[in-house]
C-alpha cells in the first residue's frame, strides 16, 4: 500500500492540531515517567483515561488490523502520530506491556480467538497488562524460573511468586512464564507461557516500595491460583521461545508495536537547558570548561543514537554486523539516560544533594529521574546481560 | 538536529567497488611488505585506481574528472582504511580540494587534469609545534616582484616525493595563504622522510628555506576551513574502516585462542569491551555518513557540527579499539608480528592528525552550547 507524501503531510497537520487541542491539563500531582512508576490510583486513572482518549481519536494501533480494533493503516501514519506525541510531550501511553510486547506477540503468533479477545482492550486501555517473568531467585537467568503451573481439569493451578511486576496491582492480564514440567532435557524445555487473568482467586500482587520512595511494582504471589486452561499460549513447553520472542518486541528489535510513546521524554536538550540556568561555584555552569566538555560528550552520545537510527534506514550502510544497531537500542538509550540524569545533578552544586521537594531544583525531578533511569538499565535484561547478548549473538563470541 | 543520512546510487556503487578492490589489493601480507617500500603503492595498483576514476572524483568534468561531491570519496577512503591500504590518495585529494576551493582558473586547469589522469599531489600544512589550527602558520612567503621567497619548515607532508605539486601554507603579509610548489622547485634535501607512528604512511618534512615560486603560484583564496573539513571527512572514513578491521582481528582471536580450556571470548572482561568497540564502530559509521551527507548541502553550521562530532567520536573510539586490541592478544599483542599493532598505530595517527577528540569537543562547545537556542 503506497501512501502519497501529501496524504502524510495532511495527516501530520491533523494529528498535530489534535494533540495541541486535546492534551490533558496538568494534573496537579507528579506524573510517573514510565509505566514502571505508576504507584498511585490517581496517576493510573489519569493515564488510562488519556490512552483511551488517544485511541478513540484514532491515533493508537493505527497499523494494527481493523478486525481486532486497530485501524489497518500503513505504519507511516502511526509513526507520525507517535512522533507528534513525543514532540508535544504529551503524557505517555500507559499500557506499555500490552501495546508493545503482549499485543504484537498475540498478533504475531496468537490464535484467532486470542486476537479477538485481547487486542481491542489493549488499545483502549480497558485491559491493562503486566509481565510475570522475573522471580525472586531468577532474574537474569530467566530460564531457571520455578513458578509452577500444573494442569488440573479445565484449569492450571499456579504456585510460586513473580517479582518486580510493574502495574501488577492494576493489571487485568499477565504474560506469565511458568514451569509445567521439571523433567525435560534442559531447564528451558519445561517452561510454558500463559495469558493469565489477574483477577483469579489465589493471585495476590503486593506493592513494593522503590528506591525513589514511591510505589510502582509488586511481588505477585500465586497460592493455588486457578487460571483457565485456555490461557496457555501455544503448547506446553514452548514458553521459553515465546518469552524470547516477547523480549525482541520489548527491546524494540522487532517492529509491530502499537505505537505511541512509552515514557515521559527527557532528552539532552533538557540537560543543556538546565545547564544554561545553573550556577555552580558562583558562576554560570556553562562557563566551566570541564562541565562544557562533559556536556558536549553527552551531546555527542545522544547524536550517536539519533544517527544510528538514521543509518539503520539505509541498509547498504550496515556494517559486517547488521543486527548491531537494532539489538543495541535499549542498552544505548538507557545507559545514556542514566548518565545524563547523573550529570544533571552535577550542575546543581550543593543542591545536587536535595531530593523531591519544593526546595530542590526543578522540584527534584532530576534526582528522581536519575533513580528511575535504572529501570531502563536493569529492567528488560540488565545492561550487563545486553552486553552478553550483543557479544554472543551479534559478534559470535562464545557464551561464558 | 537533523539526523540525516543519505547514500545515492553512485556512492553505493563506489562502496561496493572499493570494498572489493581494497580487499583484493591489500591483504595484510602486502600491507606489511609495503612498509619497507619507498612509495605508498605500486604503480600498477595506482594505475587501476586512476582508471576507476578515483583520482578525479571531485574534479569538474571540464578538467577531466567526474565532477562529483567530496562525499563520493568517503566510501573509497573507508574501504582503504578497512584494509590499511596505502596510497597517495589522501594527500592528493587534500591538494585537489585546496586547489578547487582556493585556486584560480589557471591553477585548476594547470593541475586538475593531470591529477585526474594520475599525477599525485600533496599538501603541507602542519609545522613543528603540532598546532592543529591551520591558520596559525609560521613559515613565510615574501613577495619580490614576480617571485615569492619561502622560508620555514613544514611537517607531515604525506607522500611528498611522489607529489608533482605540493600546496603549502605560508604567512604572506601576515595572512595565512596557500602557494603551489612544483616538485621541480625543490632543492635536493628539502624533503626528508620523518618517522611517524603509522608505518604504512610516508611522511616528510619540507624545508622551505631555499625555495622560491613564481608569484602566480599564490592561490587567490585561502579557504582553510574547507581544507580542514576535507581532512576531517577523509580521516573519519579511514577511522571507520580501520575500526571494522581491528574488530575483526579482535573477534578472530577471541574465538580461536583458548585459556583455561575455553575460548577467551567467553570471558566478560574481554567480551564487554569488545561490544563497546562494536558500538563505537556503529556510531563512527553513522557520524561519517551523516557528515558526508552534509558535505553536499548548503548549511555550514550543520556541516561543521557534523564533522567535528565525527572526528571527536571516531578518534576516541578507534584509539580505544586499537588499545584494547593489543591487551586482548596478551603476549602476542606485544609483538610486531601481531596485526593489532598496525591498527593501533593507524588509530593514533588518525587521532592526532587534524585534531584529537578533546580538540574537536572544544571546537564543538561554542557551536552547540553558545548559539542562541
Ligand atoms: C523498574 C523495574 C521494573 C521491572 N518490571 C518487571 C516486570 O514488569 N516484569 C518482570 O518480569 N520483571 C520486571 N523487572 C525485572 C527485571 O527484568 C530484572 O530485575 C532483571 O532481569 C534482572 O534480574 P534480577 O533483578 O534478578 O538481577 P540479577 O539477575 O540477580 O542480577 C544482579 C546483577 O548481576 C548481574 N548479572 C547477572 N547475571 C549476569 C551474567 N550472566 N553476566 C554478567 N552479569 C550478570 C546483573 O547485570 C546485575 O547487575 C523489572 C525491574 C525493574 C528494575
Amino acid at each position: 500500500m503506497s501512501v502519497q507524501p501529501q496524504e502524510l503531510d495532511e495527516f501530520s497537520r491533523e494529528v498535530s492540531a489534535w494533540f495541541a487541542e486535546n492534551r490533558p491539563p496538568e494534573p496537579g500531582f507528579l506524573l510517573p515517567e514510565t509505566f514502571m512508576e505508576v504507584g498511585e490510583d490517581r496517576q493510573f486513572e489519569f493515564l488510562r483515561d488519556w490512552q483511551n482518549k488517544v485511541y478513540e481519536a484514532g491515533y493508537l494501533g493505527m497499523a494494527w488490523p481493523e478486525e481486532y480494533g486497530g485501524r489497518g493503516m500503513p505504519q507511516a501514519f502511526q509513526d507520525i502520530a507517535t512522533r507528534e506525541m513525543a514532540r508535544q510531550r504529551v503524557p505517555f501511553m500507559l499500557n506499555t506491556i500490552g501495546l508493545n510486547w503482549a499485543g504484537p506477540l498475540i498478533l504475531n503468533m496468537g490464535t484467532e480467538q486470542e486476537k479477538q479477545k485481547y487486542i481491542k482492550g489493549i488499545l483502549s486501555a480497558e485491559d491493562i497488562w503486566c509481565q510475570g517473568f522475573s522471580e525472586p531467585d531468577h532474574g537474569s537467568d530467566l530460564g531457571s524460573a520455578q513458578c509452577r503451573a500444573v494442569r488440573d481439569g479445565d484449569d492450571y493451578v499456579i504456585n510460586g511468586s513473580k517479582i518486580w511486576t510493574s502495574l501488577g496491582s492494576y493489571a487485568r492480564y499477565m504474560i506469565l512464564l511458568a514451569r509445567t514440567s521439571t523433567d525435560g532435557p534442559n531447564k528451558y524445555a519445561g517452561l510454558s507461557y500463559f495469558l493469565a487473568p489477574m483477577h483469579s482467586p489465589g493471585i495476590d500482587p503486593k506493592p513494593i516500595k522503590k528506591l525513589t520512595g514511591e510505589y510502582g511494582f509488586c511481588q505477585t504471589f500465586f497460592d493455588n491460583a486457578r487460571i483457565p486452561a485456555d490461557s496457555l499460549m501455544g503448547k506446553e513447553g514452548e514458553g521459553w521461545n515465546i518469552a524470547m520472542l516477547t523480549l525482541t518486541f520489548e527491546r524494540g528489535a522487532t517492529g509491530g508495536q502499537a505505537g505511541g510513546i512509552a515514557a515521559m521524554d527527557l532528552n539532552i536538550n533538557d540537560v543543556v537547558e538546565l545547564a544554561r540556568r545553573s550556577v555552580r561555584g558562583g558562576r554560570p555552569a556553562l562557563e566551566d570548561p570541564l562541565l562544557r566538555d562533559e556536556l558536549v560528550s553527552l551531546m555527542l552520545e545522544a547524536r550517536n543514537n539519533a544517527l544510528m537510527s538514521a543509518r539503520a534506514r539505509v541498509p547498504a550502510l550496515a556494517t559486517d554486523w547488521p543486527t548491531a544497531i537494532p539489538m543495541s537500542g535499549k542498552l544505548r538509550n538507557s545507559e545514556l539516560k542514566r548518565r545524563m540524569c547523573q550529570f544533571a545533578l552535577a550542575l546543581q552544586g550543593a543542591n545536587g544533594a536535595r531530593f523531591v521537594s519544593a526546595g530542590a531544583i526543578d522540584g527534584g525531578k532530576w534526582q528522581r529521574s536519575y533513580f528511575n533511569a535504572f529501570s531502563g538499565t536493569i529492567g528488560g535484561g540488565t545492561s550487563q546481560i545486553q552486553h552478553n547478548i550483543l557479544g554472543e549473538r551479534v559478534l559470535g563470541l562464545p557464551k561464558g | 538536529m537533523a539526523a540525516q543520512i543519505e547514500l545515492n546510487e553512485e556512492q553505493q556503487m563506489l562502496l561496493e567497488t572499493a570494498a572489493d578492490f581494497c580487499r583484493n589489493q591489500s591483504p595484510m601480507g602486502k600491507v606489511r611488505a609495503g612498509i619497507n617500500e619507498q612509495v605508498s603503492v605500486d604503480a600498477a595498483v595506482w594505475q587501476q585506481m586512476v582508471e576507476l576514476g578515483w583520482l578525479g572524483i571531485t574534479i569538474p568534468e571540464e578538467h577531466g574528472g567526474l565532477g562529483l561531491g567530496l562525499s563520493h570519496v568517503v566510501p573509497i577512503m573507508e574501504s582503504m582504511g578497512r584494509h590499511l591500504m596505502g596510497s597517495p590518495l589522501f594527500a592528493t585529494v587534500m591538494a585537489t580540494q585546496a586547489i578547487l576551493t582556493s585556486g584560480s582558473e589557471t591553477q585548476m586547469s594547470d593541475w586538475l587534469p593531470k591529477i585526474a589522469a594520475g599525477t599525485a599531489a600533496s599538501i603541507a600544512l602542519t609545522e613543528a609545534d603540532g598546532n592543529w589550527n591551520l591558520e596559525e602558520v609560521s613559515a613565510t612567503g615574501t613577495i619580490h616582484g614576480d617571485t615569492i621567497r619561502l622560508a620555514g619548515n613544514k611537517t607531515f607532508v604525506l607522500d611528498a616525493i611522489e607529489a608533482a605539486v605540493i600546496v603549502a601554507s605560508v604567512r604572506i603579509d601576515d595572512q595565512p595563504r596557500l602557494v603551489l610548489i612544483d616538485q621541480s622547485c625543490l632543492p635536493t634535501g628539502a624533503l626528508e622522510r620523518e618517522t611517524v607512528i603509522d608505518e604504512t604512511r610516508r611522511s616528510y618534512s619540507l624545508c622551505l628555506d631555499e625555495v622560491s615560486v613564481a608569484a602566480d603560484q599564490l592561490l587567490p583564496a585561502s579557504d582553510f576551513a574547507a581544507i580542514e573539513q576535507t581532512a576531517m571527512i577523509l580521516l573519519c572514513a579511514e577511522i571507520t574502516g580501520g575500526m571494522a578491521g581491528v574488530l575483526h582481528v579482535i573477534v578472530d582471536y577471541l574465538t580461536t585462542r583458548k585459556q583455561f580450556d575455553k575460548h577467551i571470548g567467553g570471558y566478560q572482561a574481554l567480551k564487554h569491551p569488545t561490544v563497546q568497540i562494536l558500538l563505537g564502530l556503529e556510531a563512527a559509521r553513522s557520524h561519517l555518513y551523516h557528515a558526508a551527507t552534509t558535505l553536499d548541502q548548503p548549511d555550514e553550521l550543520t556541516r561543521r557540527i557534523a564533522l567535528h562530532s565525527a572526528k571527536a567520536q571516531g578518534s576516541e573510539a578507534f584509539a580505544f579499539a586499537g588499545d584494547r586490541a593489543i591487551q586482548f592478544h596478551g603476549g602476542f599483542g606485544f609483538t610486531y608480528e601481531c596485526d593489532a599493532q598496525l591498527f593501533l598505530r593507524r588509530a593514533l595517527w588518525c587521532q592526532y592528525q587534524f585534531g584529537d577528540e578533546r580538540y574537536h569537543r572544544q571546537r564543538l562547545a561554542p557551536l552547540l552550547l553558545d548559539q542562541s537556542a
